[in-house]
């Protein structure tokens, strides 16, 4: 048998046509409607096979989402294939999803027949000759490149000990990086779509949404919406048609939870979508996915392709009566499509523009028909929690915030990457323990959560937990779980201004605070560190003092009048920034400063001169000709021309800027 | 040309608006007026809606692209690792600004708002190639290899 859809012998029947309801079942105990040894072997083997536990050559995995392929594993694999050919080496070469830790991208894991897998980080082409003759020829580690057993620690560290992996608690990401995300069978013997089999077979919809219900699972968008609540309102309607939809316009820049899962592990998506589409009665769904990410779309139309060849997606699923077909449309590259309303907007082939809600869409959403919107991640809780049982699940986290969250590490911080923890564990955990603290012995100052409708949290409130409420409290927000930390180099004004800038181009035009508050604001903060008026004038000076008496009261407006959650969030980062870096708003203003070195106009740029050799790289690429000198002369910087743009300081090979 | 598009999609069916954009964009590499009154005529909605989606969506342009297309991703982990830098870095290098074709055809300079690939900040996506972890200083060496690029497909000759 090559895989699960191949009929074991005459006796098994199981096609698209002629559905079996048993056939999930029996690709992961089977079989089950014939005791015939020769089948059992058979079937048997092919699970122990695409399980890694029974094979005969090595086994070579590489890590190939998008984060894998940036830092080059495209390479290391063709580097590794062409040296198992020069060393006549037989090996099985897979590629895998991403194990969250892209710090340490390319991850190669090598495993042995009879032996624990092994994670290899950070294997460039140059290391491929030793990591292949270390490992492959002499049979031994490879200890310098060594990141972590997947089994027992035979004197190497388990993962599981690993502090990036200590403290986390994998439900959602269970997969990644585990199981091959293209094979529909690697998923099945994996225990894949069991939950969908108990759902389809055993449980009626209304159980399936008291069970959801129960295990207070809530939305991982960022709404944080009781998901049972939403499902339970949606299978109410009466209707002859309803909607599904998978929300993968994951436009938080900073954020790539989505993203992560949807290429490495597909088919969990899918798996809770069907479950979902069983509970609320629905028999069409759609995934929209951002067209930013080509390599998740890819596997998504895969994935969906091979459930429909194994008769798992279709009409009339496993001969259950039930039916669902899912479609994927792309995303245009608008962030306001992350609002449920403006994404119905979409897909309907409408400009993603958000619409007054009630009616929400489980009454009336696309076209008009009772549609259920959840996030990528809410639906791959959903397989877990009708495994585990509700009551388990909700024994995770806090008291009103259920389950793990998966956060994307990045920004100022050495372990970059996607961590999964439970809800309650304190953003100092998160920050310090995980993700290893801030490189390069910088001091921490703020960590912002949410993306632009979340805030920057300082160090005082570090110690606060990892849920809906808390969050709310200090001024962020879980959002989709984009975590980027900031060190000291980072100016908090412009911080506020760069997501201004943001939020005033993804404004969508449609509700005035927003569309023109959020532009007022914006001219507000961008005044502050501007180093001379426009005319040079007192006047100026006067207005951007004038604008920082109104920027609370017009933040106030925006977050209170407008129309959907773009809009309403708008504000929360130069709220959150007046709340917790109000003294560097003042020394912007009052000191005419940026401690930061961030904000160039309020710099002076100048030349060691017992530094600099003359070499004239700075003046060639100085665009206003504001640097003068004689070649092997100490050059200097006319401080009228300059415009501060620091391409000077960047390009200097012997750091002879000096920046006050 | 794109009329072998049409085929994939149901007439008078203004959900396939979107889709068909891209799939007209994915050919030329831009949205041809001729073609957007085409789409119009199928789809059976007027040519300002069509240009309204065209123009709202940040994926769809009207103009052709240059030969190498630059995306400097600017979000939030890339603006916090100097992606502003970077972007300042290739305009004067370039000398056009965001959103703009050099003279010669080139390149296009590009600003995405996240690629999602944020552990290896800042990024650039050259055509489908991802520069992580990149400095000002690694600018030159980056468009050079470009420069010298075989060209791509022009969108011209696919007409």
């Amino acid at each position: 048998m090559k895989d699960f859809n191949q009929l074991c012998c005459e006796k098994c029947w199981h096609t698209t046509d002629k559905p079996c309801e048993h056939f999930i079942q029996c690709c992961t105990e089977g079989p089950l409607c014939h005791h015939d040894e020769k089948c059992e072997h058979e079937i048997t083997s092919l699970r122990k096979r695409l399980k890694y536990e029974e094979h005969d050559h090595p086994i070579i995995m590489i890590g190939m989402g998008t984060c894998g392929l940036a830092s080059g594993a495209a390479k290391v694999k063709e580097a590794i294939e062409a040296e198992l050919k020069k060393l006549n080496i037989e090996a099985t070469i897979e590629g895998t999803g991403c194990i969250g830790f892209c710090a340490v991208e390319p991850i190669v894991d090598i495993k042995f027949p009879g032996k624990d897998r092994i994670s290899y980080q950070e294997i460039t082409v140059k290391d491929v000759p030793r990591l292949i003759k270390t490992t492959l020829v002499d049979k031994e580690v490879y200890k310098e490149k060594v990141l972590g057993s997947h089994g027992k620690s035979n004197g190497v560290i388990s993962l599981k000990q690993v502090p990036f992996f200590e403290h986390q608690q994998k439900i959602v990401l269970a997969n990644c990086g585990i199981v091959n995300p293209v094979s529909i069978d690697a998923y099945l013997a994996h225990g894949g779509f069991k939950a969908f089999d108990k759902v389809l077979r055993l449980m009626k919809p209304e159980e399936v949404v008291k069970e959801i219900l129960e295990s207070g699972l809530r939305g991982r968008g960022g709404g944080g919406f009781p998901t049972g609540k939403k499902w339970e309102l949606a299978a109410k309607q009466k209707s002859d048609q309803k909607y599904l939809i998978c929300n993968a316009d994951e436009g938080d820049p900073g954020a790539f939870m989505d993203r992560s899962l949807l290429e490495s592990d597909p088919y969990r998506v899918i798996e809770g979508m069907m479950i979902a589409a069983y509970a609320i009665g629905a028999t069409a769904a759609y995934i929209y996915c951002r067209a930013e990410y080509p390599l998740a779309i890819e596997r998504l139309q895969n994935s969906i392709a091979k459930c429909e060849e194994y008769g798992i997606l279709g009409d009339n699923i496993l001969n259950s009566g039930f039916s669902l077909h899912i479609k994927i449309k792309k995303g245009a590259g608008a962030f306001v499509c992350g609002e449920e309303t403006a994404l119905i907007g979409s897909i309907e082939g409408k400009r993603g523009m958000p619409k007054p809600r009630p009616p929400y869409p489980v009454a009336s959403g696309l076209f008009g028909k009772p549609t259920v919107i959840n996030n990528v991640e809410t639906y791959a809780n959903v397989p877990p929690i009708i495994m585990m049982g509700a009551q388990q699940f909700a024994k995770i986290g806090t008291a009103k915030s259920k389950g793990t969250k998966v956060f994307a590490l990045s920004g100022n911080i050495k372990n970059t990457g996607l961590v999964e923890v439970p809800m309650g564990v304190t953003l100092r955990d998160v920050v310090f323990k995980i993700g290893g603290g801030i490189p390069e012995k910088k001091e921490f100052k703020a960590v912002q959560i949410g993306g632009p409708s979340g805030g920057c949290l300082p160090e005082s409130v570090i110690d606060t937990p990892v849920d809906y409420e808390s969050l709310k409290e200090v001024g962020a927000m879980m959002g989709s779980g984009g975590f980027v930390v900031m060190d000291e180099e980072t100016c908090m004004v412009d911080v506020a201004k760069y997501f201004l800038t943001f939020i005033q181009e993804e404004s969508c035009g449609k509700c005035v605070p927003c569309r023109e508050g959020t532009k007022r604001m914006l001219e507000i903060i961008e005044r502050i560190p501007k180093r001379y008026g426009s005319d040079g004038s007192k006047l100026d000076q006067l207005q951007r003092f004038k604008g920082m008496i109104h920027l609370q009261r017009l933040a106030d407006v925006i977050r209170d009048t407008s129309l959907c959650g773009l809009g309403q969030s708008a504000p929360n980062p130069v709220l959150s920034g007046l709340r917790y870096f109000r003294h560097e708003y003042e020394e912007h203003l009052y000191d005419r400063k940026c401690s930061s070195g961030v904000c160039k106009e309020l710099l002076t740029f100048s030349i060691n001169n017992e530094v600099c050799s003359g070499c004239g790289l700075c003046v060639k690429k100085c665009s206003v000709e504001a640097i003068v000198g004689e070649k092997g002369q100490a050059h200097y910087i006319l401080d009228n021309k300059c415009i501060k743009c620091g391409m000077c300081y960047e390009i200097c090979r012997l750091d002879a800027i000096n920046i006050n | 040309m794109h009329n072998q598009i049409f085929e994939n999609y149901q007439e008078n069916d203004r959900s396939s608006l979107i889709p068909l954009l891209q799939d007209i964009q994915s050919i030329y590499g831009y949205l041809p007026e001729n073609a957007l009154r085409d789409i119009s005529d199928f789809v059976q909605v007027p040519l300002s809606r069509v240009y309204g989606v065209a123009t709202f969506y940040n994926q769809f342009r009207l103009i052709p692209l240059g030969e190498n297309v630059i995306r400097v991703c600017r979000g939030t982990a890339c603006h916090v690792k100097n992606s502003a830098n970077i972007l300042y870095a290739l305009e004067t290098e370039l000398g056009i600004k965001a959103g703009q074709t050099t003279r010669d055809k080139k390149f296009t300079l590009e600003v995405v708002n996240c690629i999602g690939a944020c552990s290896i900040a800042p990024v650039i996506l050259v055509n489908e190639d991802y520069h992580g972890r990149i400095s000002v200083k690694d600018i030159p060496k980056i468009l050079k290899k470009y420069q010298t690029a075989k060209k791509i497909e022009k969108a011209e000759e696919v007409v």
